[in-house]
This record gives structure tokens, C-alpha cells and sequence, in this order.
């Protein structure tokens, strides 16, 4: 692998690469060649990430204050949740990101079919977190308890430590945040869908395979919000 | 991209016990939620969140074999996200009663106007 300043030296066009990626119809011009286009792209996507950990670090700090301002009330609002649904929730999308990442290798080892199977079961694993989340989301519906001053699980006698309810702090901390990450999950499997399509038509080889690696690095990124959603909100009472 | 595309057999070995592994950490921290660590709940459940998240990035997100400079901007976003918490706590705790927003007074305060009117004149008590 010869670096990048050589490969502009000996070919102004950007286009030499010792053979590697020359021929093939997804390389830009403006990239010296595959592998750069790749990590530039790369590069593009965990700079998205990183605003993405800062959209949601906003949310878990603000959590945390709350949490610090009505110990009591996050603590009782607490046992409301559901732990085996919360844990159920965690191990589909660890497999998720499992499904994914071999998807990821599959495309890299010039696999269609595997990769095809593979995105749909990080779909159908998508689809099953939604449908708990669903469940969950009706259940707090039915027993009113909801964000803000829709909360009306205590009927009229909201109970209060000065003047604010921490309860209905907690939920809309709680739908917030487990909303924002249920639609990443919803974009995800739009993305998941739209790689698949793609796969299955054989557009992705060891050569190329970018979109696959990066749509994987947001499934992931997004697994890893859950990581942190799941103990804060359904183990720590 | 083929300096780092190692034997694909061995990269899904890693990739299985990289899932066993997350499950298992899963399992624990389910089980220490149902002992009572008193103040150390957070503590035992962030950390393990933290192996979890950290054998994801490592793994799942290559950024063990990876070029650095996405290791990089993965722990620049984290330390920014530090950075914050770390100044909001040190605002939080130099005020007294911070309030969200959206909740303040739900007590029930006497109209001020009406107040006034309804208790007149018997004042004069003590003086």
C-alpha cells in the first residue's frame, strides 16, 4: 500500500493505485483511490457520530440533575418500569448489532446472500424492540403516566416537593430520550432496508462496500446509546 | 482496505465472543440490580455499561483495528460530553432549588390582587 502523496506524485489524475480499485464505477475522481474515498468517508461518519453522543449526552445530563433534584420521586417513578422487558429489549439489540457486523463482514468477503440474510435479521431484531417498546409505551399510557402535566397517574392529588412533580419530570425524561432513540431505531431499519435492496442487487463488494460499514457503525452507535439507557432507567432504583 | 481485512473466520470468532461477552455483562448487571448496593448502584451499573459500550466500539465498530483518527473523534465526543456534564454539575450545585422549566409554581398561590380586598380591617392587635 503506497501513501497517498506517492500515488499524486506519480499520477496527477488521482487515479493510480497500483491496479487496486481502478476500474471500478464507485470511485470519485477527486480520490486517489478507494481506500481513501473509504476512509474519508469513514472519517465523515464518526464526525456525525460524535454530534450524535452530544445530542443524547444533553439528555442524560439533564437526567442526571433531575435525578439529583427528586431522588424520591425518580426512585418510586422508577419501579414503573418493566425490568425483563428492559433487559429482553437489551439482548435483541446486542444480537442486532451482532447480525449487523457480520452483514458488514459478509459484504467485505464478497458474500450477497449472507448479507442480505443478515440485514434482515438486524431488521426483524429492529422490528421486535419497537414492538416491546410499543407494549411499553400503552402500558404507561393506560396508567397515565406521561410527561409534563399530562401526568395523571395520582389523579388530582399530584404530589409535589416544591411545587414541581418529579414524577412527571422522570417521564418526560423517559420519553424523550427512549423516543429519540426509538426513532433512530425507525431510521435505522429505513437504512437497513435501503442496504439490503442494494445488496441484493449485488452492488456491494470486497472493493466496495461502504455504505454497508457505515450504516453498521450507526446501528452500532445506536446499540450503544441503549447500553447506557437501559441501566439508568430500568436497573438503578 | 486490505490491511486490515484479517481472516474472515477468525474476525467472526471475535464477533461471536464479542456478543457471549455482551450478554453475559448483560446478565450481571441484571443480577447486581436486584442486590442493593446502596450509593454504589450507579457506580456498579455505569461501569458495566461502560465495558459493554467500550467492547462495542472496539470490536463491532473496528475501532481496534482501525484508523486512529476514528478512535479520535470517538473520545474527542466523549470528552466534550465530560466537559459539559462536568461545568452543569459544578452551575447545579451553586444553586439553591433548580427547577425544570415547564413545572414551576403548581402551589397554590393566593390571587394577589383578591387578597388584600377580602382581609380588611381587622388588624390592629398587638401594637
Amino acid at each position: 500500500m503506497s501513501t497517498s502523496t506517492v500515488d499524486l506524485q506519480q499520477d496527477p489524475h488521482g487515479h493510480g493505485d497500483g491496479g487496486h480499485g481502478h476500474d471500478d464505477p464507485h470511485h470519485q475522481h477527486h480520490f486517489t483511490n478507494m481506500e481513501q474515498q473509504f476512509d474519508t468517508s469513514k472519517i465523515g461518519m464518526w464526525l456525525f457520530l460524535a454530534t450524535e453522543v452530544l445530542l443524547f449526552g444533553g439528555l442524560f445530563v439533564g437526567f442526571g440533575l433531575m435525578q439529583a433534584r427528586f431522588p424520591q420521586q425518580f426512585k418510586e417513578a422508577h419501579e414503573h418500569l418493566q425490568r425483563p422487558l428492559g433487559a429482553l429489549n437489551t439482548v435483541v439489540l446486542l444480537i442486532s448489532s451482532w447480525t449487523m457486523v457480520m452483514g458488514v463482514l459478509s459484504a467485505r468477503t464478497n458474500q450477497r446472500k449472507k448479507l442480505v440474510v443478515y440485514l434482515l435479521l438486524t431488521i426483524f431484531c429492529a422490528c421486535i424492540f419497537l414492538g416491546v417498546k410499543y407494549f411499553e409505551y400503552s402500558h404507561k399510557y393506560e396508567e397515565g403516566l406521561l410527561p409534563g402535566h399530562y401526568y395523571s397517574h395520582h389523579g388530582d392529588k399530584i404530589p409535589t416537593v416544591d411545587g414541581a412533580n418529579g414524577y412527571a419530570t422522570f417521564f418526560s425524561f423517559y420519553f424523550m430520550m427512549t423516543g429519540l432513540h426509538g426513532i433512530h431505531i425507525l431510521v435505522g431499519i429505513i437504512l437497513l432496508a435501503w442496504i439490503a435492496v442494494r445488496g441484493n442487487r449485488g452492488e456491494f463488494n470486497s472493493n466496495y462496500y461502504t455504505p454497508v460499514d457505515l450504516v453498521g457503525l450507526y446501528w452500532h452507535l445506536v446499540d450503544l446509546i441503549w447500553i447506557y439507557l437501559f441501566p439508568l432507567y430500568y436497573l438503578i432504583t | 482496505m486490505s490491511e486490515h481485512t484479517l481472516n474472515p473466520k477468525a474476525e467472526a470468532a471475535t464477533y461471536l465472543k464479542t456478543l457471549i461477552s455482551l450478554l453475559i455483562l448483560t446478565a450481571i448487571t441484571v443480577a447486581a440490580s436486584y442486590v442493593n448496593f446502596g450509593a454504589m448502584n450507579v457506580v456498579v451499573a455505569l461501569t458495566i455499561a461502560t465495558i459493554k459500550a467500550t467492547l462495542v466500539a472496539l470490536f463491532f465498530m473496528h475501532l481496534l483495528h482501525d484508523k486512529p483518527v476514528n478512535g479520535l473523534i470517538a473520545c474527542a465526543g466523549f470528552l466534550f460530553l465530560g466537559l459539559f456534564l462536568m461545568f452543569t454539575l459544578l452551575d447545579f450545585d451553586s444553586r439553591e432549588n433548580p427547577q425544570p422549566f415547564n413545572l414551576h409554581p403548581q402551589v397554590a398561590a393566593p390571587p394577589p390582587a383578591a387578597a388584600p380586598a377580602t382581609t380588611p380591617a381587622p388588624a390592629p392587635e398587638h401594637h
